[in-house]
């Protein structure tokens, strides 16, 4: 019973943790791309703006729901729930620090802990790709189909890559299960035997979270917003918290498996763990702020002919490197 | 093996309800004031002459069947992988040979413009 009460608490505060990551994101990214081009950004809600999110949040939660008569109504309503709760589940199985004994229970610091962990963390964002490709469709909307088949198109293109950038570390660690792989990086942190692997992970993990420069569904300047063209207030907002908590997701997954987990030196370890994810958040804005949007056939090019064949010989050259190794 | 997944199914079902909610909100806490305009499909202020969708290319099947054939060579990789530490020499000469047999599929496809999106 004791268990159970403590997972409930546990899931409460990890999806509040989450959404409320989302909020301060937005606002980071808006204080940090300000900062690139010279500019304030938003300085009038509380100090240097930081309310603005909370207002932003009410803003969309009073706006009118506006339904297209043309839209598919339950696949329409049933997008936005999909993409959300995907990327809600996705991180239930990251490791964020060591065990900690509370009310003499052994509390690990994560929802759950399959031995599959890293098959979870895939299977789960995957089913993400529901959100755009039903959103797209239900609206009945050239746009919105368009980047709906877009956004689905680049993302399992580049999830291939991604898929195998990943293998090189299993082969390292001889483990699927986050806390295992962590456990192995307690001396050399895999980025280092698996610098290709963490090349190619980081390139498609901001291609699988359309961000620039592979913001293709989004192209304003020909398809308006994507496929989320018809959607409005809070379901809009759901789209987006799906795309920020997928960018946080994303972000500890690499740092799990690339960086060393929750390990740092003096620091507690979950700050250590908090520090490494705000890296690759902050990577991402830095690309937003610095780099123009690929052309489609560029990028799909880029992750069949380039990142799919680089990741198999990075996997073969690793297994060489296990096999033959004493 | 249960134990493992209790968690994560109790998580599912919380996140499940917090995202119904936010849906929920949305219709209880707005205005409504609907209009036909308002509610028609939105083409840049434009009334919109087709109900039906555009057309669009048959690449994006093709890149969905691509992805299916080459996901699920992928994920054989990983209780292979994972194994990797036991199987050795054994494993890796397998593995090569399976790679080969992909290799030769993907070249296929590769010259076949499968991966090219200009004509």
């Amino acid at each position: 019973m004791l268990q159970v009460v403590i997972v409930v608490v546990k899931s409460i505060v990890t999806a509040t943790l989450l959404l409320a990551a989302f909020g301060l994101m937005t606002w980071i990214e808006r204080k940090v791309l300000a900062r690139f081009q010279f500019r304030p950004g938003p300085n009038r809600l509380g100090p240097a703006g930081v309310m603005q999110f909370m207002a932003d949040g009410l803003k969309l939660a009073l706006k009118e729901e506006i339904i297209p008569t043309a839209a598919d109504r339950f696949v329409y309503l049933l997008a936005p729930l999909v993409s959300l709760t995907a990327a809600l589940i996705a991180f239930a199985v990251i490791p964020w620090g060591p065990p900690i004994h509370l009310l003499g229970q052994v509390v690990p610091m994560q929802i759950g802990g399959p031995n599959i962990g890293v098959l979870f963390v895939f299977a789960i964002t995957s089913l993400g790709v529901y959100g755009p490709i039903l959103g797209g469709w239900a609206s009945a909307n050239k746009y919105s189909l368009l980047g709906g088949l877009r956004s689905t198109a680049q993302i399992i293109s580049y999830e291939l890559a991604m898929g195998l950038a990943v293998t090189g570390v299993l082969i390292a660690a001889g483990s699927a299960d986050l806390n295992t792989i962590v456990a192995r990086q307690y001396r050399l942190w895999f980025i280092v035997p698996q610098i290709v692997g963490f090349i190619i992970y980081v390139i498609t993990m901001v291609a699988e979270t359309n961000r620039t420069p592979f913001d293709l569904p989004e192209a304003e300047n020909e398809l308006v917003a994507g496929y989320h063209t018809e959607y409005t207030g809070l379901k809009w907002a759901m789209y987006m918290m799906a795309e920020y908590i997928n960018m946080i997701t994303v972000s500890a997954l690499a740092t799990t498996l690339f960086l060393g987990g929750w390990h740092g030196p003096l620091l507690p370890p979950e700050l250590w763990f908090l520090l490494k994810v705000a890296l690759f958040m902050y990577f991402f804005i830095w690309l937003r702020a610095t780099l123009p949007r690929l052309r489609y056939d560029r990028l799909m090019a880029f992750g069949w002919k380039v990142l799919l064949p680089v990741a198999l010989l990075n996997t073969l050259a690793t297994a060489v490197w296990v096999a033959t190794a004493q | 093996m249960l134990s493992q997944y209790f968690p994560i199914a109790l998580y599912i079902a919380i996140a499940l309800v917090i995202t119904a909610s936010v849906l929920g909100a949305s219709r209880l806490l707005g205005p409504r004031k609907p209009s036909p305009q308002k509610q028609a499909t939105y083409e840049c202020g434009i009334v919109p002459e087709t109900t039906v969708g555009p057309r669009f290319s048959v690449k994006f099947y093709l890149v969905a069947m691509l992805f299916m054939i080459f996901d699920v060579e992928a994920v054989s990789f990983y209780p292979w992988a994972v194994l990797m530490h036991k199987l050795r020499l054994f494993g890796l000469m397998e593995m090569v040979l399976f790679v080969i047999v992909l290799a030769v599929g993907y070249a296929y496809v590769w010259k076949r413009g499968g991966f090219q999106w200009q004509e």
